[in-house]
Formats: C-alpha cells, structure tokens, sequence
C-alpha cells in the first residue's frame, strides 16, 4: 500500500513531540499563559466580519513571532496546513459560486463577495491551525491538556483530546494493517470498492470500541474513579504576565485599527 | 489475615450473549505461589483472570481475595491487591509519558507528588525502564512496552501479580529478560499463557483450562508431563520435554 500525504503526516505526527521538548523562550512560558493568549486569538480571528482580508494581516505577526523566537521550522507548519488545507477550501469553495454580488473593484478587475469571503476563510483557516499547532510544538499537548484543565475547561473534553492523540498512533496502525491486508488480496482493483470500504470502516469501528473497553478496565484495575492525575506543576513569572498582556492589547488595538486600510487611504491622499 | 491468598470456590460466568466461559472452576493459591492458567483459545482463561481483577463479576459461585469476597463493594481493595498486566500494553499504557503512566495507579489510590515519585522510580528502576520515563509509550519497542506496563502495575505495590500472556510479541532475547525479572518478583504470581517453557521457568503449579473447567491442577512438571490431558486442553509438550529432533536425546527426569 502506498501511503497517502494525510497518513504520512499522521504518523509522522512524533515529530511535534520533539519540537515541544526543545528549550526556547517561548517553551519555557507557562502552558496557561500560551493557551489563554492563543484562545483569546482565535476569538479575535474569528470575531472578524465575513469580507474580512486586509485587517487580518496583521494577526499574522503572532504565529510569525512564536514561530521564530520558538525555531519551529516553516516547512514543518506549511506542510501540516497544507494537510489539512482540503477541509478549510471545501468549506469555501462554494462561496465564490453563490456569493457573486462585486464588492471591490481593483482597477478594472470585479472581485465579488464569494471570492473575498473564501479569501478571508483561507486566511482565517492559516491562523488559527497555524497558531494552535505552534502552541502544540512550543508546549506539547499533555501541558496543554493540564493548562487547560487548570484553566476550568470540563474534564471530559480534556480527556477526549489526551486520548484521541493517545490512540491517534495506535488507530493509524490498525487502519494502515488493515488496507495492507486488503491490496495484497485485491487485484486489478477488484475488491477496492466501496463495499469493502463499508466492511473495514465497520470492523475498526468495532476493534475501537473493544479496544476502549479493554483500556478502561486497564485504568479501572489502577483504581481509576474518573480523574486523570496530573504531575504537572505550573509557575506564573513576569515573562508571562507581559506575554499574556502584551499580546491581548496587540490583538485588540488591530482588532478595531486596520492598517493597511489607514496606509492606503493616506496614499490615495497623497497621491491624489 | 494474608493479602495474597486467592480461592475460587466453584465459579460460574456466562456472557451476556450467552456464552458459558467458566462452569464451576474451584482452586486456592496461597501466600508467595506462582501459578500458571493454560489451555487452548476460548479455554476461559482471560475470563478467569478478569474475575481475578474485578472486572468481571462470578454469576455464580464466590472468589476471595485475601480475606475479602470480590464484589462490587470490595473492588477498591481488591484492586489494590490484585496487578493485572493486560496482553497488550497498548492497552494498559494510556498515559502520554511512561513516568506519568507509572503514576497514575499510586495518584489514583490518593498519594501525592513527593508520596508517588519514590514508589514511580523504585518501580521503573525494577523494571529497568527508568532511562525511558520521558518517552511517549508508542515509541517503545515491544519489550519496553512490556515491561512499562509491569512497571505502572508493580507502582502500586500489589500483592498478587497476575500477567496476560505477557512473553506474547516478544523477541527470545525480551522473553528471557522477561523471564528474569518475573522470576525476581516475591509476589504471588498468576500467569495465563501458551508459552508452556516460560510456566515451567516461572511456575511451581499449572491449572490446565478447558471448556471453562479445570482438567488438572498439579505441580507444572507433573501436568505437562501429561500428555492425554495437554492434547485434550489443546496444548501439547513444552519443548525442552520433547526430544532432540536430530539425535531423539531426552533429558533424564529430575532425580
């Protein structure tokens, strides 16, 4: 079986682990600190109205500066959005086909509403995946998962991330055991289809669910009673109280001032 | 009153669909033995050694551990006395660091980060894992995950260790280092296996599982020497009671 791009970045997905386990300023701020200020992004991402482009540029400046002052490597995010990048274009696409209305005019060039909304979802989709998987690589999610416990999220959210990413490996596997199994006894694409589709999908559907009852027994037999301990430890100093401040006036001022809409109007002034 | 006695007194356990795993399995070990469960697939030897850790309840029929009768209001101090290694430490290793998964029994039985730690090393350390307490458990060759899964059982100071097929996936040089560490442990051990060379290293006792009852329960040396009765549990010879297949050579019985 020949693995997909999706599948070989999902088993490649260690990787994030040692990034999350190098030293930089960045990893050494407090997990709650980084997850805050990442939350408080996403709200100001998303909180943009539906045309939205040009004031979203200077949101890029967050992901850029962790991503930097944290060396995680540019080909290491570009490639994971770029996975993931189908879903946000699904999403999208349909907008330029329904939303035809002009709404800006550069030069003789018409772009209509659908167009300036795909754009701004793409945009949005690079954010917020970008800035969430650099709070991953600069944090590592088990100390996201404590940080966000700590910060009063439900449990059994927090549980379901810690698990999903748990058995994320172990499910890959198991998908990728099974469609080795398949191609080796199809041939001439007899027996790829879908009907064979709908049997392995049932099948690892069911492992799952034995598998999960088999790991709470695991974590029964422990004396299990629904709390997951944690052995993390968390220190506020004052690099973090600046990150955390720092960053949430940056966000709010860019929220309400578009620069680029300033500098182009004082050159349309000057200009004209 | 001892911690490790465990008595089965005529159990009886049958699946919700209907099936009867165990039909009336009687049996006591006591303080420091080491037991080994065989028998063929379906013998009923993971549904024994569920009832074993209180996941699963006798329909009919008492099991006591220690002095307790296992039942839905003793399964706390059951579970402190009973280990369970479960067949595959994918399972059992949910944890995303091998240190934090060590920690999750003693943190679960009310200790605290100074109370845990000692008991987490100590148990790593045996287990010759300590170097590894860092690593995410997927990244564990077969062995390591073995033994990880030991290491966040024994955490927990259990009387009573009870193993799954646990030289099950292991390279010959893992199953014997397997076997070292299991042979150093002074716990009362019970081990279901099909690796019949590994319950005559560990086991001074074999039960022989069929159809969820016991055919034999004896001395290991005894029973596998058996062959009606191995043949009929769907097991056959260990090796080392077979012949040399190139000059027929058999070691003399002991004495």
């Amino acid at each position: 079986m020949t693995g997909t791009v999706g599948q070989d970045i999902l088993l490649n997905l260690g990787r994030i682990d040692e990034l999350a386990r190098l030293d930089s300023p960045i990893h050494r701020l407090d997990a709650r600190i980084k997850v805050l200020t990442t939350l408080l992004f996403l709200v100001f991402v998303v909180s943009f109205p539906k045309y939205t482009v040009s004031a979203l540029f200077p949101f890029f400046l967050y992901p850029f500066y962790l991503m930097t002052a944290a060396h995680v490597p540019a080909g290491f995010l570009l490639r994971r959005l770029a996975a993931v990048c189908p879903l946000a274009v699904l999403l999208g696409i349909w907008n330029p086909l329904l939303d035809r209305q002009t709404v800006l005019s550069v030069g003789f060039l018409a772009v209509s509403g659908g167009w300036l909304s795909f754009c701004s979802i793409l945009l949005r989709f690079g954010l917020t995946v970008g800035s969430v998987l650099i709070l991953i690589a600069t944090t590592g999610l088990e100390s996201v998962c404590a940080a966000l416990e700590k910060i009063k999220i439900p449990r059994i959210f927090v549980l379901q991330i810690l698990f999903l990413y748990r058995y994320l490996f172990v499910l890959t596997e198991e998908a990728a055991r099974m469609l080795r199994a398949r191609s080796i006894r199809s041939f001439d694409r007899r027996g790829t289809g879908l009907l064979s589709f709908r049997g392995m999908a049932g099948s690892l559907l069911l492992r799952t669910f034995e598998r999960a009852e088999r790991i709470s027994q695991a974590m029964y037999c422990r004396a299990f009673e629904g709390r997951i301990p944690t052995t993390q430890t968390f220190h506020i100093n004052r690099q973090d109280i600046f990150f955390f401040f720092f960053w949430t006036a940056f966000f709010a001022v860019f929220r309400w001032i578009n620069p680029v809409s300033i500098w182009s109007r004082l050159f349309e002034g000057i200009s004209g | 009153m001892s911690h490790h006695l465990m008595e089965a007194d005529n159990l009886f356990y049958t699946y919700p669909d209907g099936t009867a795993a165990l039909q009336g399995i009687s049996f006591r070990i006591t303080h420091g033995q080491s037991v080994a469960l065989v028998g063929g697939n379906g013998a009923g030897k993971s549904t024994l050694l569920l009832h074993l850790c209180g996941c699963l309840l006798p329909t009919q029929g008492t099991l006591r551990i220690g002095n307790l009768p296992v039942s839905r209001q003793t399964l706390a101090a059951v579970r402190k006395t009973v280990g369970m290694v479960f067949q595959d430490p994918d399972d059992q290793l949910f944890m995303p660091t091998v240190y934090e998964d060590a920690a999750f029994g003693p943190h679960n039985l009310g200790l605290d980060a100074q109370q845990v730690r000692p008991l987490v090393e100590e148990a790593l350390r045996r287990t010759g894992v300590l170097h590894l307490q860092n690593r995410p458990p997927f990244r564990l060759s077969a062995g390591e995950k073995r033994r990880a899964a030991i290491a966040s059982v024994l955490a927990m100071s259990p009387d009573i260790l009870v193993l799954d097929e646990p030289s099950a996936n292991l390279d010959p040089q893992a199953r014997r280092e397997l076997i070292d560490l299991l042979r150093s442990f002074e716990h009362t051990k019970i081990i279901a296996t099909h690796d019949l060379d590994l319950a005559m290293d560990l086991c001074e006792r074999t039960i022989v599982l069929e159809g969820g009852k016991i055919l034999l329960d004896g001395p290991t040396e005894e029973v596998f020497q058996n062959e009606q009765v191995l043949l009929k549990a769907r097991l056959g010879k260990p090796l080392r009671l077979q012949g040399c297949p190139i000059c027929g050579w058999k070691k003399p019985p002991a004495g």
